[in-house]
């Protein structure tokens, strides 16, 4: 999934299938360590069981698609719960809870046979559509099928065209069978079972299962690209308006019944939501109490957090979500002098965390990151390996490290940041200045954020050729999960010479032999040990400079019943809010 | 007059083929002077996980593997004759003009710009109305009272006001009139005329001062320049030996003259008022042409690029054939040239 | 009973940055019903400055005026301009007095047309109909002379010739029967032809004018009586007849010694004024002229110490500012002057 941040480059089909190997591997493992939103946001605030009122929603952006075969971020996945039913689903509770998989469309999680390459659902009986029509597995069939045709639906993971036996099959939309359900590799013995067959062993099959993909389309109304203009509900709640772009309105759907949905509480009778408002606009409408909640859960904007936090009654409503993504430079080992491990270290020294700190809005934007694998990732674990007092830089031990480098008097390179983003821009400024303390001098070079990767910094001749050494990045992972974090910015073996890498120059085989050790392994704590090893080996070689652990400090306004941040989106829980304003 | 009408409106084509024209050139030949390939340039609207074969099966769609001419020319034979598109299931037909399909959300580009552009021209219309009235009135009083508290106030605030961006502004005003004393609409607030015309005015209000407010300054200064400048001619001094009033004086035959040279400006500036409305609908979230065009440019969208572009020459075409025929209306001595 | 304008001892002052300009200091005149007095000066005399004054039509703050005009109306009695308030002088305006000015496509508002200017006036002062307005307007121009008036009245100001604006000021002036008409300058910006026509037409008309203009030859075909003015003064004031048989002020031989006439060579008639006019912040002491007399000396010192007061001279009626004995001018002029005129 995506965060509000478009992190995660363009994926590699092995990579995908490591990463939810491993994920599986971590749902089944039993309860892990409580989250990093546990202690400070277990709770539930404000529990109620008060039906009614209308709850607001704004973006400030667009969505991608409220067509559940075509929406890619993590608040869609987490809204989309309101109006469709997947086979599986997060569990709706607070901390490390939410981040466990329950039943919803189907009577239980996956039953897999012949070596977890088949995987069957019984549907509950009585599930209907908004119109009334019984869902049958036949529309569960037909909404997978038509997420495989990326032409038309290009937002939406690739997971199903990634592990389903496809034969060939590219679209229910260029499929001669007559009723569209020419797939082979899924079956519907009955209108209540499905059963999906797979290229080769998938024991997580249930994380795919979760994604909205898997919620019921009736071909009837399927109007391809246009769909999302009226997605047909099986959730508590229909679409009433939907003006694309601006905003929608949503009701109780009468076809919903609570005896077939044990997850499920609504309690608002309406939601509206507002699309493509003023970021800063949001912010002033959530504290004034125009607005119940910004959907994209990435939090207060700079310029109201202040506002926030300054006022003691405000302060007591808002939650620090701590979330799986980490804000880094990394040090380009294709670059000399950075080819050399000593001069790396000698940046890792010499920055100024505090300042790297600073430059994402201090402790409210995140905490300093001294390794790569954020907190909220179970097993995770810190260390510190370049140590300096209040995280300052300690320039001596940066001078030792030229001297050994072979470059006493420092070094000159690039760095290189997204131009369209302020923090990073400010990153780089921070580290210009900090690193000449050291006598290594960078020159700034921004690049557009759209082809950041593709074109540039991402594109190993380009970094060569103009000298980054330094890239200024950011990355979040899908779920809560060390591999699914790891394997696209460690892997040298995913970096492809035609661009669009998001491994930025880690070149070790030694790590991605390790890689390959962990997707075989299924002791939980032995993998997740696994980890760590490989995130001491990034920070050992000094292969990149952790900045910051985000997190996101969410708002809550007092009308605001049943909020909690669960750990599988980290934000609110968008099933249970409520809301006191009648 | 109907043959020089005629004669602008052929220019006009012209102009707006010129400029579609490069906005394709900026679109794909720069990214393919950067090194971009085709494919390289259909993974913007391939969403992430697309593996190359779907990139490259998005690139054919959205007809990127066509040299650009060619691409071109079915652009422009969409504008004349229409286009086919696939939904998935089905294929509508998109009557001409069409100006294609987002290529990022895939809804058709022209049903959304005519549905946005009420929304921008209430915004231009009432902003440009309030403009004109206070700038050029403060800039009258100024002019009268030159020197004066009023004057030099006035032409204190005009400086913020031309200094001042929307943004600032607009959030402030937000705050302070619909967050705090509740008397302007919220943020995103918008009912087109046919609804309710009173409701209409009320959601836009705080817009349409904030937009005003930018452009007001620069008129009060120029109408003050142009007014002292007026007030010293002969035709002035005739006026008043006739008896007239003062207030005639100033307002008939003063402001009559002094007003020509500031339409000129004010025919520029309603031209390319989309920039100022781009601000402005962005802090208040209205959904109109403005706020459009930021999303079509952030995410590279061609269709609604070309879209944007089309409706930003037009505005600008029509507002400067507007203001030479009301130009030719409100001098004769043009009028009999 | 009472003439119609007298003027006694105005002032119009100008503070400037760099002094006071003292345009009009200390004029005096008068004017009968239905009779023409011409105003003659150099440049920068201050003929323009007192018509405004009497038209006040001075920007407030800009000038201080002092003195006394009377203006005696036929429709609201006998008033001190100076001590009016602004909105009693403004009635007077267009109604009483009316004013014509040099430039008359400037004086003219481009986007009006002439008609529309012309009603404009005359509807101000008579509650009369639109149509009837027009009308008027359509005789008015008809009377000064502008041939298809009834089409022409709706063209603008720059579709008429130089001459014909004039006539159109003038119509738009005559609207509404004025008792005074001041013509600044009436005819210096158009050729010679148009300006005998255009002097035909004021002389022609019932109102009482004052004509304004540096050209003696003008004031010469129009006035009844001259005043001749200098440095804001009147050096020289009398019947025309007198003026221009006896010239009596050294002033007045060089104007008109420097007045073209067509039985003179080109060597005998330009014989300007030697100097320059007098700066107006610094009026020199004693008679402002005497920088540029040449009998300043005939006047035993008193030309730079002591202010000439108009006095008679020749006639009772003609009035002269000059020390210079009256005997001894009459030599002068005698055996100087009238030889040469
Ligand atoms: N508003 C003013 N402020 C300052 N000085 C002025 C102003 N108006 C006129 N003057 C000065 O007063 C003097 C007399 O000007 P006026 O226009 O009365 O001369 P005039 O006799 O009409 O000359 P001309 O034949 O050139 O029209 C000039 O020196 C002029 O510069
Ligand atoms: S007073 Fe003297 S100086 Fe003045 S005009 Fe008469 S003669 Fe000349
Ligand atoms: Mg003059």
């Amino acid at each position: 999934m995506k965060g509000q941040d478009n992190e995660m480059g363009t994926n590699r089909r092995v990579a995908v299938l490591a990463t939810l190997a491993v994920l599986i591997l971590v749902g089944c493992g039993g309860p892990g360590p409580a989250g990093a939103n546990s202690g400070t946001s277990g709770g539930i605030h404000n529990p109620s069981d008060g039906r009614g009122g209308t709850l607001r929603y704004a973006n400030s952006g667009d969505w991608d698609s409220l067509d559940p075969a075509d929406t890619y971020y993590a608040y869609s996945w987490n809204f989309a719960r309101l109006y469709g039913r997947s086979l599986v689903m997060f569990k709706s509770a607070p901390g490390a809870q939410g981040a466990t998989l329950v039943p919803d469309l189907a009577e239980s999680l996956g039953r897999s046979s012949n070596d977890a390459k088949t995987w069957t659902y019984t549907l509950r009986p009585g599930v209907r559509f908004e119109d009334g029509t019984p869902v049958t597995s036949r529309d569960v069939k037909y909404a997978v099928e038509r997420s495989l045709d990326k032409a038309t639906f290009p937002n939406g993971p690739t997971y199903f065209n990634d592990v389903l036996d496809l034969h060939g099959y590219t679209s229910p939309y260029a499929d001669p069978d007559p009723d569209k359900l020419g797939l082979r590799a899924i079956e519907t013995p009955d209108d209540r079972t499905i059963v999906f067959h797979l290229r080769k062993a998938f024991s997580g099959f249930d994380y795919l299962a979760q994604t909205p993909a898997t919620m019921p389309v009736p071909r009837a109304k399927d109007t391809g690209s246009k769909y999302k203009e009226h997605v047909v509900s099986t959730g508590p709640y229909l679409f009433q308006t939907n003006e694309l772009a601006k905003r929608f309105t949503m009701v109780r759907n009468p076809q919903w019944d609570a005896a077939t949905d044990p997850n499920r509480r609504p309690l608002p009778d309406g939601i509206t939501v507002d699309l493509n408002v003023n970021a800063d606009d949001v912010d002033n409408r959530l504290l004034s109490g125009d607005l119940d909640v910004s959907i994209e859960g990435s939090g207060v904007g700079p310029s109201a957090q202040g506002r926030v936090l300054g006022y003691q009654a405000r302060r007591a409503n808002t939650d620090s979500a701590s979330v799986a993504r980490l804000w880094f430079t990394a040090l380009n080992s294709d670059v000399a002098p950075l080819n050399n491990v000593h001069c790396r270290k000698a940046v890792l020294y010499a920055t100024d965390r505090a300042g790297y700190q600073r430059a994402y809005g201090g402790p409210t934007g995140g905490e300093i990151a001294t390794n790569m694998l954020p907190p909220v990732i179970p097993g995770a674990q810190r260390f510190d390996l370049y140590p300096s007092p209040k995280h300052l830089g300690d320039i001596a031990k940066a001078k030792d490290e030229l001297v050994q480098c072979g470059a006493p008097g420092g070094f000159a390179t690039s760095i290189s940041y997204r131009a369209e983003r302020p923090k990073e821009k400010a990153t780089a400024e921070a580290l210009q200045q900090s690193l000449a303390r050291a006598g290594i001098n960078l020159e700034i070079k921004p690049y557009p954020l759209a082809d950041y990767l593709r074109l540039y910094a991402g594109k190993p001749d380009f970094a060569k050729a103009n000298n980054l050494g330094l890239i200024v990045y950011g990355w979040g992972a899908d779920w809560p999960d060390g591999y699914g974090f790891l394997s696209q910015i460690v892997d040298s073996r995913v970096i492809r010479p035609t661009g669009g890498n998001s491994n930025l120059g880690i070149r070790d085989p030694a790590i991605d032999q390790m890689l390959d050790q962990a997707l075989v392994t299924t002791d939980a704590v032995a993998r997740q040990q696994i980890w760590v090893n490989i995130d001491r080996k990034v920070m050992e070689d000094a292969f990149a400079l952790p900045g910051v652990w985000a997190k996101g400090l969410l708002y809550r306004p007092p009308n605001l019943t049943n909020v909690f941040i669960s750990d599988g989106f980290q934000m609110y829980d968008y099933l249970a809010l409520g809301t006191t304003r009648r | 007059m109907g043959i020089y009408i005629v004669r602008r409106m052929i220019a006009a084509v012209w102009l707006l083929l010129i400029v579609t024209a490069a906005t394709f050139v900026v679109f794909f030949l720069v990214p393919r002077l950067a090194g971009a390939t085709p494919d390289d340039l259909a993974s913007r609207y391939a969403g992430r996980t697309a593996s190359p074969e779907v990139i490259h099966q998005i690139a054919i769609k959205l007809g990127f593997t066509d040299p650009i001419w060619v691409q071109y020319g079915r652009f422009v034979k969409g504008l004349v004759l229409g286009a086919d598109y696939s939904t998935g299931p089905t294929t509508v037909h998109c009557p001409a003009p069409c100006l294609g399909y987002s290529f990022l959300t895939q809804n058709p580009v022209l049903p959304d710009l005519l549905d946005r552009l009420p929304v921008t021209m209430s915004l231009a219309a009432g902003g440009a109305l309030i403009w004109l009235l206070a700038g050029v009135s403060t800039g009258v009083i100024s002019a009268l009272h030159r020197g004066s508290v009023f004057d030099r106030a006035a032409m204190g605030v005009a400086l913020a006001g031309v200094s001042l961006p929307i943004f600032f502004t607009g959030l402030l005003a937000l705050s302070v009139f619909s967050y705090w004393l509740g008397i302007t609409a919220p943020g995103g607030s918008y009912t087109p005329i046919n609804e309710n015309p009173l409701h209409w005015a009320y959601d836009l209000l705080l817009p349409w001062i904030t937009l005003a407010f930018l452009y007001a300054a620069g008129y009060a200064r120029l109408t003050r320049a142009g007014m002292l400048d007026t007030m010293g001619e002969d035709f002035i001094r005739t006026a008043r030996a006739k008896g007239l009033p003062e207030r005639t004086v100033v307002l008939r035959h003063g402001l009559r003259a002094a007003l020509t040279p500031i339409l000129t400006i004010f025919g520029i500036d309603l031209g390319l008022l989309l920039g100022g409305a781009i601000l402005t609908e962005s802090t208040y979230s209205l959904p109109g042409i403005g706020k459009y065009s930021v999303d079509a440019v952030v995410n590279n969208d061609l269709p609604k690029v070309l879209g944007v572009v089309l409706v930003g020459s037009m505005f600008i075409i029509v507002a400067n054939l507007v203001v030479d025929l009301l130009y030719a209306v409100v001098d004769p001595r043009v009028r009999y040239q | 009973m009472s003439p119609l304008l007298e003027v006694r001892d105005l002032r119009v002052h100008f503070p400037t940055e760099d002094g006071v300009v003292k345009a009009v200091d200390g004029l005096s005149l008068q004017l009968e019903r239905g009779r023409r007095l011409g105003i003659v000066g150099e440049s920068g005399s201050g003929k323009s400055a007192a018509a405004l004054a009497i038209m006040g039509l001075h920007q407030p703050g800009t000038a201080r005026i002092s003195g006394e005009i009377w203006l005696d109306s036929t429709e609201s009695g006998r008033a001190d301009l100076v001590r009016a308030g602004a909105e009693q002088v403004r009635k007077l305006r267009g109604r009483t007095m009316a004013m014509i000015f040099q430039d008359p496509l400037s004086a003219l508002h481009p986007y009006y047309t002439v008609g529309h200017q012309i009603v404009e006036a005359y509807r101000l002062h008579h509650d009369v109909s639109k149509q009837r307005a027009y009308r008027h307007a359509v005789e008015l121009l008809d009377r000064v002379g502008i041939p298809q008036s009834g089409s022409r009245v709706d063209d603008y100001p720059h579709q008429f010739s130089g001459g014909m604006r004039q006539r159109v000021m003038i119509a738009m002036m005559l609207s509404c029967n004025p008792d005074l008409l001041i013509a600044d300058e009436p005819t210096t910006a158009l050729d010679v032809t148009v300006q005998a026509q255009i002097l035909d037409l004021i002389r022609d008309l019932p109102a009482a004018v004052l004509v304004i203009s540096h050209d003696l030859g003008v004031v010469a075909e129009l006035a009844d009586d001259i005043l001749v003015m200098y440095a804001g003064r009147a050096v020289e004031y009398g019947p025309a007849s007198d003026v221009f048989a006896a010239p009596q002020h050294p002033y007045t031989w060089g104007l008109l010694g420097s007045m073209p006439r067509w039985d003179r060579t080109r060597s005998q008639r330009l014989a300007p004024i030697p100097g320059t006019p007098p700066s107006l912040i610094n009026i020199p002491p004693g008679c402002p002229f005497h920088p540029r007399c040449r009998y300043a000396e005939l006047t035993g010192g008193q030309a730079t110490s002591v202010r000439p007061e108009l006095r008679p001279a020749g006639s009772p009626e003609h009035l002269v500012a000059c020390h210079l004995p009256n005997p001894r001018r009459a030599q002068i002029l005698a055996d100087e002057i009238r030889p040469t005129l």
